[in-house]
């Protein structure tokens, strides 16, 4: 699957949990991903996460560096 | 298993039921007792005793016009029709009486002196009142003979070769039936029909006395010209053979009959399929149907002549690269062919490298069994329906904010509503019977908002307009459902009483402080949605203070970037004014095709088994492994554009489609094909070569709705019986054809009938688990839940609570969608469907329904054709960044400077080859309604529709088994 989609698609999803009152957003990216993409999806947005300017929104970086339920990925 | 029908009561009882006290009276003697308002005609018909008549029947209101119907009440002078005289306790009626039967026959012979007596021939012999009624007041003679000079309107020619003046042609303009104004009796029963029923006002008495006549639109109309939307509901009125089926005066009358359900729209209208032997006569719209209650559509009752096209493949076909041309091979040969391809892809590409799609045009039977395939013998949770693309983002939105997706209401609801509220949704095209059921309220007096970029036909029709119209700009949903928000919170118009007692009260605070911020009032929002903040702000205050307010929309919410946002604040405004758990309100998603809802309920997504419950939820998947005997993968599978990018990727190999053009209705076809060719085993089960079979490897012919058994679940959560009028033609129902392929790859399944499939989705799915085929049968139809606590199913839901408790309100920021015009691209296309055709067309454009779109069109506003030098029906180029096509224009100020508007109903001008791969933020739902474009003059069709359409012929190729 492509990178630059993958990114897109995390980063609506972060847009919108930004704007919800609570302030725990990067949890709530992490439980929408875990509830609604497949494991490798899952694990291809952690191996972007790594990675430096990959357009990956801040919140959506720290939702896939808690695992989001996965083994998790090192360098 | 055998299928029993209950034998329901079908007779025509005259005149409306009532509701109303009782009140009882003696008819011939006997008492019966009726809610008063009911008319002495049903009264007496009710009691068992039938009073002759010919203007009235129970679908329409009593109209008095023929005097057939004549009675004798004590105390009273004279004669009353009994159609338009209502009940009075203690009354005495006589139905039968010398004065009575010499009044009566006088009458008949009237009518029959004006008409031809050649019963014999009629198309209607045999199922025409006149002739019943005829015989019921013992006509013997006419005594007015239609001599030279006695005018009859009848004849072409009067006996000495002069051309009759009062002589009208037949109309047959419409393709499906036929009006032959010579043996009109002129009840008006048609005229009615057009306005009371189905709210179109087509027809008209013209003339006076003697020479009335029922027309069709203006002078000089014909009934396709006129504004005429061939529902049928005239032709079924009519008692006698002047407006009669065309396949009925080619066939004969039927004799027998089945009940069953279309298998078009989200409607799900009851039909009688009327057949003699195995040869489909007439749909017949059942008046005992809970969602059409005897209306219909075109498609429904006329379009199913596609059963019997000779497109239709009935063998199976396989071959090894979709370069080659197809072989007809034996079911077991591409059955096997199919099975070891799956497993050897699974083998090489691991278990996830397969899926499947369900479709919502099957049963849910159908759709259970098509992801249990995948759960239980792929071993994943690859399985998605087309209701991604169409309502995935309800089911995200409805779920988050009550709890569960399920819409509201049932579609009598609209009975009680005194505003409604129509956002994204295009009821006269998309939604026929139940545009009617809403029309009928309005010119009740309910009011009507209609938010739509496009003025669709609700805003402006006979007897109807909108209260107010926003014309939204594209994409600004959000906004402008916010700012309604923004309106009823700041002007202190929300239902506190109800949001306390309801819902959570500190996330209502949250959303009340975020609507009611300035940036989000009318005026300020006004530049970004194009929506005149005066009309936005009477539109909230409607809404909010005019009663029983209902919303109801469909998928110019949900397919957007922010479809679930807008789902969301759809939900926000009903709870903010209490418009929700009763009768006359709600929220409403107008599902698109028959089993949407259906094929969502049944597990169809890749994150939930069947009755919405997480895949990852450990209790859940136990009640499923003890089912299956197997373990069940607790990860969320692929969803369909998911399994695109993956087969891109190489990583996902093989797909079961069932009943679904991918293809041609999925958006951005040109990565939709590519994808398609990445994969190297495709198997379709459909009625046609589809255009998605043009990358398949295996197809597996289908089953119509006419040759199978199950249900469909409608936009109310309704469970309709779809019931075996006929065999299939291609050897097996569709169910059978997916157990088959899930035993080829060693599934061990053994059901015999689609009633054994439903007891198991019974057994493992609590908002089913009172559902059996009896229940049906028994029920007619049941809406669920249907559990212990609602046996016999639920038309409202959250009427004491929401499912998930409290009501919650979530905080919906507008976030534009990436899909903006600029320079290269200034234009808004916005997408849709009309009334005659059925999504992709596969199956409407297989019928005479072509006469009223045999193109699509692009709308584009008059301002925006002339600066672009395009004139009405020039061929032009619409082009985005993800392809261009060519079609021809049509210019209209329906659409706004800006906006322009087509629909996708045939694959030659492929209208998803321009729009993009955006999709909804939470469920992928593709952004179909959104598209920036170009419109510029052309020739005609572009290279890449000559390439497309060559592609198809050449891989539509089929090499006979004996050749
Ligand atoms: S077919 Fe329907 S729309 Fe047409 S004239 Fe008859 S009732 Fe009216
Ligand atoms: S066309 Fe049929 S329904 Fe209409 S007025 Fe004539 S007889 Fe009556
Ligand atoms: S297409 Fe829809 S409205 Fe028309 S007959 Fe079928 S279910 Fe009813
Ligand atoms: S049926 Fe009563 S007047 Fe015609």
């Amino acid at each position: 699957m492509s990178d630059e989609n993958l990114i897109r698609m995390a980063n609506q999803i972060a847009a919108f949990f930004r704007t919800q009152p609570g302030g725990d957003a990067s949890a709530k990216v992490a439980e929408h991903l875990r509830n609604f993409w497949a494991p490798g999806m899952r694990r291809q947005l952690q191996e972007i996460a790594l990675k430096d300017g990959s357009g990956l929104d801040a919140i959506a970086v720290e939702a896939a560096s808690g695992g989001l339920g996965l083994p998790r990925v090192t360098v | 298993m055998k299928d029993i029908i209950i034998p329901w009561d079908d007779r025509d009882l005259g005149t409306p039921p009532r509701t109303g006290a009782p009140v009882t009276l003696t008819v011939d003697g006997f008492d019966v007792t009726v809610p008063e308002g009911t008319s002495v005609m049903r009264a007496a018909a009710l009691a068992g005793i039938e009073v002759p008549k010919l203007c009235a029947t129970d679908s329409l209101e009593a109209f008095g016009s023929c005097r057939l119907c004549v009675v004798e009440i004590e105390g009273r002078r004279g004669t009353p029709a009994s159609c338009t005289t209502p009940v009075a306790p203690g009354m005495i009626v006589r139905t039968q009486s010398d004065r009575i039967r010499h009044l009566r026959r006088g009458v008949m012979e009237l009518y029959i002196s004006d008409h031809p007596l050649d019963c014999l021939t009629c198309a209607a012999n045999g199922d025409c009142e006149l002739q019943d009624m005829a015989g019921a007041v013992g006509l013997r003679d006419v005594r007015y003979d239609a001599a030279p000079q006695v005018a009859n309107h009848f004849a072409p020619r009067d006996s000495s070769g002069e051309a009759n003046p009062r002589w009208l042609p037949k109309d047959e303009s419409n393709p499906y039936f036929t009006f032959d104004p010579a043996k009109c009796i002129v009840c008006s029963r048609c005229v009615r029909a057009c306005e009371e029923v189905q709210g179109t006002f087509a027809l008209t008495i013209a003339g006076r006395g003697f020479d009335s006549v029922v027309a069709a639109g203006e002078a000089g109309d014909n009934f396709l010209t006129s504004d005429c939307v061939s529902c049928g509901a005239c032709v079924q009125a009519c008692p006698t053979a002047t407006l009669q089926e065309n396949s009925v005066i080619e066939l004969g009358v039927p004799q027998r009959s089945v009940i069953t359900t279309c298998a078009y729209c989200g409607v799900g209208c009851n039909f009688k399929a009327e057949l003699n032997g195995d040869q489909l006569v007439r749909m017949v719209p059942w008046k005992h149907g809970k969602a059409n209650h005897g209306h219909s559509c075109v498609k429904g009752r006329f379009a199913y002549g596609y059963a019997q096209h000779q497109d239709r493949i009935l063998s199976p076909m396989i071959r090894d690269s979709i370069d080659e041309p197809w072989r007809e091979v034996g079911w077991d040969e591409a059955l096997t062919f199919a099975a070891r391809r799956l497993r050897g892809l699974q083998e090489t590409h691991g278990r996830g490298s397969i899926g499947v799609i369900t479709s919502s045009r099957c049963t849910n039977e159908e759709a259970y069994l098509v992801q249990k395939l995948a759960r239980a013998v792929f071993g994943n949770n690859n399985t998605d329906t087309c209701a991604r693309v169409c309502h995935s983002p309800t089911g995200y939105g409805l779920g988050q904010a009550f709890g569960t997706s399920a819409g509201t209401q049932d579609f009598d609801s609209v009975d009680h509503a005194d505003v409604v509220m129509v956002i994204g949704a295009n009821p006269t095209d998309a939604h026929p019977v139940f545009a009617s059921r809403m029309k009928k309220r309005l010119r009740e007096g309910a009011k009507l908002i209609v938010i739509d970029p496009r003025r669709i036909d609700l805003v402006k029709s006979p007897h109807v307009a909108a209260a107010q119209h926003l014309p939204l700009r594209p994409g600004t949903n959000v906004a402008v459902v916010t700012a309604m928000a923004h309106v009823i919170v700041t002007e202190g118009l929300a239902n506190e009483a109800f949001i306390r007692e309801r819902c959570d009260w500190d996330e209502f605070q949250h959303y009340a402080e975020f609507a009611a911020d300035p940036r989000h009032s009318p005026e300020a929002t006004a530049a970004l949605t194009g929506v005149d903040p005066e009309a936005l702000r009477a539109a909230a205050r409607l809404y909010a203070t005019g009663g029983n307010a209902a919303i109801y929309y469909g998928l110019g919410v949900t397919e957007h970037s922010q479809g679930s946002t807008t789902v969301m604040g759809i939900a926000n405004l009903a709870m903010l004014t209490g418009n929700i758990g009763r009768e006359g309100v709600g929220v409403n998603p107008l599902r698109g095709q028959n089993n949407v809802q259906g094929s969502c309920d049944m597990g169809s997504f890749p994150h939930e088994l069947p009755g919405y419950r997480h895949v990852g939820l450990p209790e859940v998947r136990a009640v499923f492994e003890a089912a299956w005997g197997v373990q069940i993968d607790p990860e969320p599978g692929l969803r369909i554009p998911n399994m695109f990018d993956a087969a891109l990727a190489g990583n996902f190999k093989g797909l079961y489609c069932q009943g679904e053009d991918i293809l041609q209705s999925d958006p951005d076809t040109t990565h939709v094909a590519a994808a398609l060719a990445a994969m190297d085993c495709v198997i379709v089960h459909d009625l046609f070569l589809n255009e998605t079979a043009n990358y398949a490897h295996v197809f597996l012919p289908g089953s119509t709705f006419l040759e199978k058994d199950g249900t469909f679940t409608n936009a109310e959560r309704r469970i309709n019986r779809v019931r075996k009028v006929m065999a299939p033609r291609n050897g097996f129902e569709d169910w059978e054809v997916t157990q088959m392929l899930a035993n080829e790859m060693g599934a061990g399944w053994s059901y015999t009938h689609p009633a054994q499939i439903m007891d198991e989705i019974a057994a493992t799915t609590p908002t089913f688990a009172g559902v059996d085929y009896d229940l049906i049968d028994r029920l007619g139809s049941v809406q669920w839940p249907c559990n212990e606590a609602n046996p016999a199913g639920t038309p409202t839901m959250h009427v004491d609570g929401f499912v998930r408790g409290k009501g919650r309100f979530i905080v919906t920021e507008y976030i534009p969608t990436e899909e903006r015009t600029g320079p290269r691209f200034p234009l808004l296309l916005t997408t849709g469907r009309i009334l005659s055709q059925y999504n992709v067309g596969a199956q409407t454009r297989r019928t005479a329904n072509t006469v009223w779109h045999d193109a699509d069109l692009l709308e584009i506003h008059p301002h925006d054709a002339e600066t672009r030098g395009i004139n009405e029906g020039d061929w032009v180029k619409l082009a985005s960044r993800a392809g261009a096509t060519s079609l021809r224009a049509t210019l209209t100020d329906r659409v706004s400077p800006g906006v322009v508007y087509t629909t996708f109903h045939h694959p030659d001008t492929q209208a998803n080859v321009i729009t993009t791969e955006l999709s909804d933020w939470a469920t992928n739902c593709p952004e179909y309604k959104v598209t920036a474009v170009q419109v510029s003059q052309s020739n005609g069709p572009t290279e890449w529709q000559q390439d497309y359409a060559a592609r198809g012929e050449r891989s539509r190729r089929i090499v006979t088994a004996a050749e």
